[in-house]
């Protein structure tokens, strides 16, 4: 027990990213307005992506941009480049789906005249 | 960023709500530039604090003046017992993960030294997380501007006036 909760604060960056990803996801399970269910879809994104560059981070090391072009690369002195152009791409993707997602909020306004979850379904029956 | 965070959900008002969450964005991106990773810094900025900002901005002006006071519904009882249980498993997954900032983790062991050392050799540029992205990686990326072209596509379709 006390083993897992010392495990837990040693990575104070999983820790976070449950916060955020817990957080996120209860908004978009328990409210009802699409935009602030969007909100939350957002915070998911971004929890997601905090972890995986807190992954590439090491401790004392610099941004992956090399110092020096003629001496050999010590690779211990760069943070790990790799989960830093996964998220990149996973960011711009992200926004673009949010575009889609709001593109159809802004649809299902103009035919129900609401944004609110219920009020949408009343309208529906 | 926590306080922008816990603004942008509790607050009532929508608009104060995506103003919020465009500031969380950003501080977010100034956490990134502190762990070593300006390029998503950079983007996060751009694109997270910016772009994201205004399509949540557009939508509320095109849509909602009027409707922008939420209700907050109460929680029920599934969602209460659920949510910390799935917090306490993901949480008990934690002694499985390398440590924050272990420089041995095995993210950073496999094959990321070898694109460190040898970028500078195959695509002269000093900068890896370019050489990776534009280089390596090149059809990735040019596939995922296919898939930014299919969300304007949808878009534009779904916001024609005459649908």
């Amino acid at each position: 027990m006390f083993d897992a909760i010392f495990a837990v604060l040693q990575r104070p960056n999983f820790l976070t990213f449950v916060i955020i990803f817990l957080w996120g996801f209860y908004i978009m399970v328990t409210r009802y307005n699409l935009v602030k269910k969007l909100i939350g879809m957002y915070l998911v994104q971004t929890s997601v992506i905090f972890f995986l560059v807190s992954i590439s981070a090491k401790e004392g090391a610099t941004v992956p941009i090399l110092l020096s072009i003629t001496e050999p690369v010590q690779a211990a002195n760069y943070a790990n480049p790799l989960p830093h152009v996964l998220t990149l791409t996973a960011i711009v993707v992200g926004v673009a789906t949010l575009g889609v997602g709001l593109a159809l909020c802004g649809a299902i306004y103009r035919k129900y005249g609401s944004l609110d979850e219920q009020k949408i379904l009343e309208k529906l029956e | 960023m926590s306080l922008a965070r816990a603004g942008a959900i509790m607050v009532k008002d929508l608009m104060s709500a995506v103003l919020l969450l465009g500031s969380y964005s950003f501080f977010l991106s100034l956490v990134w530039a502190s762990q070593g990773a300006v390029d998503v810094a950079f983007v996060e900025a751009v694109v997270g604090a910016g772009l994201a900002t205004v399509l949540f901005l557009l939508t509320l002006f095109g849509t909602a003046p009027k409707d922008t006071r939420l209700q907050r519904p109460p929680p029920s009882l599934i969602t209460l017992i659920i949510f910390p249980l799935l917090g306490v498993l993901l949480l008990y997954a934690a002694k499985d993960l390398p440590g924050f900032g272990d420089p041995n983790s095995p993210a950073s062991l496999h094959i990321s030294p070898t694109y460190l050392e040898q970028s500078y050799q195959d695509t002269l540029t000093p900068n890896v997380v370019t050489s990776v992205l534009m280089d390596y990686r090149s059809l990735d990326t040019m596939i995922e501007t296919v898939v930014i072209f299919t969300a304007g596509i949808a878009c534009a379709l779904l916001l024609r006036r005459q649908a």
